[in-house]
């Protein structure tokens, strides 16, 4: 492995890991918000008791998250110097403003955890809900720092020179409310079907039935929500994509040579050196009309990007492919589950949908890494797209194989550690809540 | 606006220094805490630093994009050139953190809590070292942008004597702030006697390795005598802070928890300031005997403004929940 492709996957495997764990932190809180309310009006104890259980879970996530994000801001100048060297001043602006959600996160996340019983029971309730809210802007104003390298503004590019540079032009570039919307939506449904899948399996074992029967239906209702509207979403931001990077979205279809009307491609083996995608089940026009709305437009392909410009693309392919077809899945439970429950039927006779929410524990985490991959990928060669290229960026210092070794390492184990650790969590719900359930009944 | 973003970074580095750097020591004193002692002191610990000490980290933060929005050259400068021991710093800020968080919320105690344990005493020594390594690194001028070999690019700009003694003197004075701090969060009488005697042995500690890093100094050329005694800020304040020294030993022996916790907080600032002022604005001094300043390295117009009010606009809302959580957290007296 050379130095570039080990900055690349170190890069990679930061971020990969780093997402998941600031989506959680920045969803949850909102559950916790719901059943705090409810605690809060109804007086039912289970409620209390799962806000409880909810937030030890969310100071495990906190702060696996704020760790590796603090490393994700060294890393940047760490792995990418001369990428930082520019681009600092011009696409800071939204991380020093995420900076500052990020540190009113935590100061509330400290009164929320530690206020049990000291606090204005509202005041409480209310430090909660600005954990949330903070967590949403931060990821969202993380979320427009991405978009900037991938719709660069804010400055004049001459002759190599970044002149007049306007950092609040580069914040809200073209691609950041696109992005911004999808990776929130995705955030709530993935940690949404993830939550209420670990609570259904609780249901079907026939624990805590109705400690874990509030959790699920709270959790599946932000996750079902989120699923349907991510759809409408991504349609937006195809049609964007294709506007500001055709290179992309050919990669993400595979689509080598221009065609009018272009068919959209299901599936398929991409063959990089013949340029030819076997299998495919194609629907005629389909890629027209979702990249431009109409479905005799013509679409650009590969053939019209230099060579050395292109993304690769059986990665962006695939990635895009498994996105979309777990999306339409989420999207149908979604469906199923809304069905049921506006005519009223009791969940917990359902153990097939419970099943179908089990299976969907890790599907929102791997359409949410899928997607992130689309658009990292199929961004390269370049790292502001356009305008300088990633292999001009990486850092001059050899054995950067050794740090990326050193993080896998890392990495792997904070992994199986935190899911050691809620797996030990949801075994003590018995033990630690099961006081209030029998006292009630 | 350029002052208002410089006077940001120095308050966010000195701020980690004394918040963070509190949280650290909190570790270091655990580490040196007899094992018959440990679990009583992790207690006292954790309801001390548990509540605000996610608040205290962020600080870096700040500092950091500051620095990576403001003075970009100053960033990359740092990150190309210290990336091995940012890199450790960076390993022992998640074995910590993880660590602190994993060892409370673990719902089985059991053999595990002995790894966390591990885990979060030996990175809150390694942390703080490598922060100091870091910084003595800055201004040593080892950092040679013309190296040519690995060794004197990568290496030797943070492995020389003055760096390393830089190190153990922040973690002398990290002990120091924590035991200052954690006297005034317990009760107990037994407790609160452990924590005095903590804190005189890191105070010694922290004359002790104060001496060595002016003897390393002296050893690899640094004008570190002259910055602190040819000045007169330097000199002023590195006098404020030896006879704030005498008053601290007399409060210590009458134990006043509060007014103590502030002179600490002085003594430290007043080192740092002494150490820094003679060559401020310049932050990154190069072995070729040129330096990166502040003042020449800062970003363009708009960004500094619009960073710069930014930061104004964040402490307003971040000052005043902060100080509520300080507050609101503080053990009260009986």
């Amino acid at each position: 492995m050379d130095d570039f492709i080990a900055a690349r996957s170190q890069m990679a495997l930061s971020l990969g890991f780093h997402i998941i764990f600031s989506c959680i932190g920045m969803v949850m809180p909102f559950f916790m918000a719901v059943s705090h309310y409810k605690w809060l009006k109804t007086n039912k104890e289970i409620y209390k008791d799962l806000t409880k259980a909810w937030s030890k879970g969310v100071a495990i996530f906190f702060a696996t998250g704020a760790v590796s994000g603090t490393m994700l801001s060294f890393e940047l100048g760490l792995l990418w110097p001369k990428f930082m060297e520019h681009a600092g001043p011009i696409f800071g602006m939204p991380f020093s403003l995420e900076g500052t959600a990020f540190f009113i996160e935590a100061i509330a996340l400290g009164f929320f955890l530690y206020g049990w019983n000291k606090l204005n029971k509202w005041f409480h309730w209310f430090t909660g809900m600005v954990v949330g809210v903070s967590g949403l802007a931060s990821g969202i104003l993380v979320v427009a720092a991405n978009a900037w390298m991938n719709s660069p503004a804010g400055f004049d590019f001459v002759n190599g020179q970044y002149l007049n540079i306007d950092p609040i032009q580069a914040m809200f570039n073209k691609a950041w409310f696109t992005q911004a919307l999808h990776m929130c939506l995705a955030a709530f449904t993935a940690t949404g079907f993830a939550v209420a899948g670990v609570h259904a399996l609780m249901i079907l074992r026939n624990r805590n039935k109705e400690f874990h029967l509030k959790a699920f239906k709270i959790a599946a209702t932000f996750a079902c929500i989120g699923a349907l509207l991510q759809p409408l979403s991504g349609d937006i931001s195809a049609k964007d994509v294709a506007k500001r990077q055709p290179a992309k979205l050919a990669a993400m279809e595979a689509l080598y040579q221009t065609e009018q009307p272009a068919p959209l491609l299901i599936g398929g083996i991409v063959n990089e050196k013949d340029k030819t995608v076997k299998g495919a089940i194609k629907v005629p026009g389909a890629l027209s009309f979702l990249a431009h709305g109409d479905f005799k437009a013509e679409v650009k392909g590969l053939d019209q990007i230099p060579e050395a410009d292109q993304p690769p693309v059986a990665i962006t392919h695939y990635a895009f492919q498994i996105m979309v077809g777990i999306g339409t899945l989420l999207m149908l439970i979604s469906i199923v589950y809304f069905i049921l429950v506006f005519r009223k039927k009791p969940l917990q006779d359902k153990p097939w949908l419970l099943r179908l929410f089990v299976w969907a524990i890790p599907l929102g985490y791997v359409a949410l890494e899928a997607g992130w991959v689309v658009t990292e990928v199929g961004r390269q060669p370049w790292i502001i797209y356009g305008i300088m290229r990633t292999k001009d960026a990486v850092t001059p210092m050899p054995g950067v194989v050794y740090s990326f070794y050193i993080f896998s390492a890392i990495y792997v184990s904070l992994s199986i550690i935190v899911v050691f650790l809620l797996y030990r969590q949801i075994k003590m719900v018995p033990v630690l809540y099961n006081q209030s359930e029998t006292s009630r009944s | 606006m350029q002052y208002v973003v410089i006077t940001y970074l120095c308050l966010g580095i000195l701020l980690y220094f004394l918040l963070g750097g509190a949280d650290f020591g909190a570790g270091i004193i655990e580490m040196f805490t007899s094992s018959k002692n440990r679990s009583k002191t992790r207690k006292t610990m954790y309801q001390a630093i548990g509540p605000v000490w996610e608040a205290n980290h962020m600080w870096l933060i700040i500092a950091i994009v500051i620095l990576f929005v403001g003075f970009p050259h100053i960033y990359t400068t740092m990150s190309v050139y210290l990336h091995i021991p940012l890199l450790i710093m960076l390993i022992g800020i998640i074995a910590r953190g993880t660590a602190f968080v994993f060892r409370h919320y673990d719902a089985i105690k059991d053999d595990m809590q002995w790894l966390y344990n591990r885990i979060f005493r030996y990175s809150s020594f390694i942390t703080p070292l490598f922060l100091g390594i870091i910084a003595g690194s800055v201004i040593s001028g080892h950092i040679d942008t013309q190296a040519t070999d690995f060794l004197s690019a990568y290496v030797y700009s943070w492995l020389n004597w003055f760096s390393i003694a830089v190190g153990l003197f922040t973690v002398a004075l990290c002990g120091f702030l924590a035991a200052i701090y954690l006297i005034g969060e317990t009760n107990d009488a037994h407790d609160k006697r452990r924590f005095i005697k903590k804190a005189e042995f890191m105070n010694v500690a922290a004359v002790v390795f104060g001496a060595m890093v002016f003897i390393a100094a002296q050893r690899d050329g640094i004008p570190l005598i002259d910055w602190v005694f040819k000045n007169t800020i330097g000199l002023s304040a590195i006098i404020l802070a030896s006879l704030s020294l005498i008053l601290l030993w007399y409060l210590l022996i009458k134990g006043k928890t509060k007014v103590l916790r502030l002179l600490a907080g002085f003594q430290v600032t007043m080192i740092l300031l002494a150490i820094s002022y003679a060559h401020f604005p310049n932050f990154i001094r190069l072995k070729s005997g040129n330096a990166i300043s502040l003042v020449e390295a800062i970003g363009p117009e708009k960004t500094i403004y619009s960073l710069g009010l930014a930061l104004l606009l964040g402490s307003i809302l971040i000052l005043p929940f902060l100080g509520y959580l300080f507050y609101k957290f503080q053990k009260k007296e009986e």
